[in-house]
């Protein structure tokens, strides 16, 4: 077991290194200099304007040369600094992406897991319904096919817009405070279901289809057919169809993160929702490249570390890795 | 009543959920529905009554801000107002910093081309290098210190550091309190133009806090909390909106500048959706944001502008197109004429802006100055769109056309030129494809250059582009800005280069520029004289083309509060922007009134 951890933690920490370093390099290749965009904003006077992009280079480090901006880097990333947002007035990238993330995270985190979860439940169901499944299917694909910001912009036109149940944007209502009273809970949570509900159903759509397709494919297997013959229940079969099935659902969702990310990214976008697609908008919009490179490394790290929890629960389901990390064979 | 019908839409939504979750994902429902269920208390506060029965919702106790107290604002701010600066001497602090919190010496309104004394009672020359300034007395901090002449002169004397990014002291001699109402300020060669800019933009800071912090940290000081003498005082901020409260003790109420709304509630900038969504449901009451295709919501009623027909909005700044002087064939002034007379302005006005802007005066002066516009010698030397004769000044000037159609250099070299704008601006993308394709048209072979807004910039600042649009001055008091922006000069550093971008050199030009900046504000006759000898110049050798009138993009809900700026009404900028609360748009909170009581 030790190795096989060991082996997957230094594949991730040459991920990290490699992905950090392309993060890194990206935003200054590119043409354009943060400070004088900062500046060529606001309306500062010529003569005052060398004065400040000498103060600006030197608070964002960018007067130094370019193998000392590198290990700079490095250096302040291992201290857990993430360097300065350009557009934020030197706040360090750090406070900014914390203050975000758990609303992305409060997105996040339900969606997937619930719209796994049930996403898997309800596709195994339907593989054994006719009905269900003569009605689910189309429905599925439709919503598993649909991108995530165009259902995202129907679901807030219809309930936010003509329906006018939800509230459009923001994290809770412009008029409150925050404060530990039921009002203000359920002002959290009605800003929160539109963009949930909107990630959810594309999510769940498609773990349902994928699993009610693997789930025939699994109650058609030899072992299935063999076990009915035995006299089995078709509850045991089911439950061991089930567990089968559920195998490629685990990969397929470290495969999905990225994605999920990225779809949870503009689902802020649309919703108006403060979080880290929100901010990653922003940091786009006033070319602040710190900002952008701190959140994108936050994503990296965030995908790293789901993915391994992945790993460590595909252990636990696939009872054949397991057994070949004692050196028995399968 | 209202209550119980959206109970029911409510609950018919969460059966559409459960019936989409399907009896495998039962266990998911009950969550779901007790979310949607919670949403139900929220929704009358968090949702006002759609755009169709435009009565507001009433607040709901648990508001901290109640509806007819609250003044919901968007427009200025890009990012996490908990994670910006309230420091009012940073280039872009967050919106009402300078304004709402720290205050200026004078106001200036651009509309009426009128400065008002606020924090001062009168500024005035009482000799040609001596500026003297009274302060209003029975002003106070908002920690209730005294306001006096010694804060003005700590404030003038704070320049002299190099972060504070002024450039005062390189005519300013001397700032001193002479009593506590009395500030003598001395100048070696006076720009009176840019001191009357500096004494309406320049927030008065307090000596008592600031000397403390007066070295070249000052501006890492994030300053919430900022103690000043304005109408409003910081109040919270979070993720997407930061909360202003008014100040009681402010010295404007007894002064007759009544702020109606107890609490200004300004949201981050969000999609296009998002901002029109909001403005028609009455959740945002001012939005400053350009929203596409807004003439139609305004023809409908949904919202309202400053002007109800076109242009809708009041004028920024003009956009130009920038010509790169130092390439062929750009610096022959009959070509840049020809590009001038060239271009399909109405296209851009009607087709891409539908109607929301206006074409701009060949002299590119926003029409704030129109008094120093010589008319007479804009009709006689002025372009328009004339493509015919844009052709025949090239033919003229000795342009001829090559086997594909195009016009070529003098040396028989092919002529492509390229056109630049930041990508993303959708609109400005829009203008540039007019563009090129009205250079087309008359035979100027042009294409696009893509470039994001740094890279756009840096190509700008080291000459590298053909023509570029670029609106990089504001409306102010003076013209003399634009000029400066027109013909300054030595050029500037490339690294640090932010006027002239198209390195047009006339020394004639830049002499009668700086004599402009020399002439004081009241001498609006020495001012036209100046300044129409400038438009010959600009006129005849066509520096840079003005293009349009970026619009002060500005939509209002008729939903919560009423007496916004217009055109039959107050008549002031109803803009947000950093630099507009001192232009007047103050006087906007006192003439708003709630819908509800």
């Amino acid at each position: 077991m030790g190795r096989y951890f060991g082996r997957k933690l230094l594949i991730y920490a040459l991920t990290f290194w490699v992905a950090a370093s392309i993060d890194w390099m990206i935003p200054r290749f590119m043409p354009g200099d943060p400070v004088q965009s900062l500046l060529s904003r606001s309306h500062v006077t010529p003569e005052a304007l060398p004065a400040l992009q000498a103060y600006y280079q030197n608070l964002f480090g960018l007067d130094q040369p370019i193998w000392a901006q590198y290990a700079n880097f490095w250096t302040s990333l291992l201290h857990g600094d993430l360097g300065r947002s350009v557009y934020l007035s030197g706040t360090a990238v750090t406070d900014v992406v914390m203050g975000a993330l758990p609303y992305t995270l409060g997105l996040l985190v339900p969606a997937i897991l619930l719209s796994w979860w049930s996403g898997n439940k309800f596709g195994a169901i339907a593989a054994r319904r006719k009905v269900l499944d003569n009605f689910f299917l189309p429905i599925g694909y439709i919503l598993t096919a649909m991108p995530y910001m165009w259902l995202a912009i129907i679901v807030a036109w219809l309930f936010g817009s003509v329906l006018g149940i939800f509230p459009l944007s923001g994290g809770y209502s412009y008029a409150m405070e925050p404060s530990l009273t039921f009002d203000f809970a359920a002002s959290v949570a009605g800003h929160w279901i539109m963009p949930f509900m909107s990630l959810f159903l594309v999510m769940f759509g498609g773990w349902a289809i994928g699993m009610r397709n693997v789930i025939i494919y699994e109650l058609d297997a030899d072992y299935s057919r063999y076990l009915g013959s035995l006299g089995a229940p078709s509850g045991l079969i089911r439950r061991y169809a089930y567990r089968n099935a559920l195998l490629p659902q685990v990969t397929g969702l470290a495969l999905q993160l990225g994605v999920i990310v990225s779809g949870a990214l503009v689902t802020e976008i649309v919703f108006g929702y403060p979080g880290i697609g929100k901010l990653l908008l922003a940091a786009v919009q006033n070319q602040d490249y710190f900002l952008l490179q701190g959140i994108f490394l936050f994503i990296i790290i965030g995908v790293l570390i789901a993915n391994f929890l992945v790993d460590i629960a595909y252990v636990y389901v696939d009872p054949r890795t397991r057994v070949g990390m004692r050196g028995g064979a399968a | 009543m209202k209550y119980t019908k959206r109970l029911a839409v409510m609950l018919a939504v969460s059966s559409i959920v459960v019936a989409a979750c399907g009896s495998g994902a039962a266990t998911t429902a009950p969550s779901q529905a007790a979310a949607t269920a919670g949403a139900a208390t929220a929704a009358p506060a968090a949702t006002p009554a759609p755009a169709a029965t435009p009565a507001p919702t009433t607040a709901g106790s648990s508001d901290t801000y109640p509806r007819n107290e609250t003044l919901y604002t968007t427009g200025t701010m890009w990012g996490p107002p908990s994670d910006a600066s309230y420091n009012p001497l940073d280039p872009n602090p967050e919106m009402g910093t300078v304004g709402l919190v720290y205050e200026t010496l004078f106001l200036y309104d651009p509309i009426a081309d009128k400065f008002t004394p606020w924090l001062a009672e009168s500024g005035t020359w009482t000799d040609p290098t001596t500026y003297t300034i009274k302060t209003r007395s029975g002003v106070k901090w908002s920690d209730g210190t005294p306001f006096t002449a010694q804060d003005v002169a700590f404030t003038i004397g704070l320049a002299k550091i190099k972060a504070v990014g002024s450039n005062i002291w390189t005519y300013v001699t001397d700032a001193t309190a002479t009593d506590d109402s009395t500030v003598v300020v001395k100048f070696s060669d006076p720009a009176y133009q840019q001191w009357a800019q500096w004494t309406y933009n320049s927030p008065i800071l307090p000596k008592h806090v600031w000397e403390s912090k007066a070295n070249e940290d000052i501006l890492k000081d994030k300053n919430p909390n900022g103690i000043g003498t304005g109408p409003y005082m910081y109040k919270t901020a979070a993720q997407d909106r930061m909360v202003y409260v008014k100040n009681d003790n402010w010295w404007g109420i007894a002064a007759g500048h009544p702020v109606a709304p107890k609490y200004i509630v300004d949201i981050v900038n969000g999609a296009n959706n998002v901002a029109l969504g909001e403005l028609m449901q009455g959740g945002i009451d001012l939005s400053n944001n350009f929203l596409p295709g807004v003439a139609t919501l305004v023809d409908k009623g949904y919202v309202n502008t400053y002007y109800k027909q076109a242009p809708y909005m009041l004028s920024a700044n003009t956009a130009w197109l920038a010509t790169n002087d130092l390439k062929k064939p750009m610096d022959d002034a009959a070509f840049r004429q020809a590009i001038a007379w060239s271009i399909n302005v109405p296209d851009v006005v009607n087709k891409v802006y539908g109607n929301i802007v206006s074409a701009a005066s060949p002299t590119g002066l926003l029409p704030t100055w129109d008094k120093y516009v010589d008319k007479a010698q804009v009709d006689k030397l002025g372009f328009k769109y004339d493509p015919a004769k844009a052709a025949s000044i090239l033919d003229a000037a000795g342009y001829k056309k090559g086997g594909d159609g195009f016009y070529t250099n003098k040396d028989g070299s092919p002529i492509k030129l390229t056109v630049v704008v930041p990508t993303g601006w959708s609109d400005w993308e829009a203008a540039r494809d007019v563009i090129i394709a009205s250079l087309k048209a008359v035979g100027i072979n042009a294409e696009a250059k893509i470039a994001d807004y740094n890279a756009r910039t840096a190509a700008l600042q080291k000459g590298d582009f053909d023509l570029a649009v670029v609106n990089d001055v504001q409306l102010g008091n003076t013209p003399w800005t634009y000029y400066d922006f027109m013909f300054r000069q030595p050029l500037q550093d490339p690294a640090a280069k932010n006027r002239n971008y198209g390195s047009y050199s006339n020394a004639d030009a830049w002499a009668l520029t700086q004599q402009l900046d020399k002439t004081p504000v009241d001498d609006v006759a020495g001012m036209q004289a100046i300044t129409s000898k400038l438009q010959k110049i600009s006129l005849t050798d066509m520096p840079i083309i003005p293009l349009w009138y970026n619009g002060a993009w500005s939509q209002v809900s008729p939903v919560g509060w009423t007496g916004f700026p217009s055109e039959g009404g107050t008549q002031v900028y109803p803009v947000t922007w950093n630099g507009y609360w001192q232009m007047s748009a103050i006087d906007m909170l006192t003439q708003i009134k709630p819908v509800t009581k």
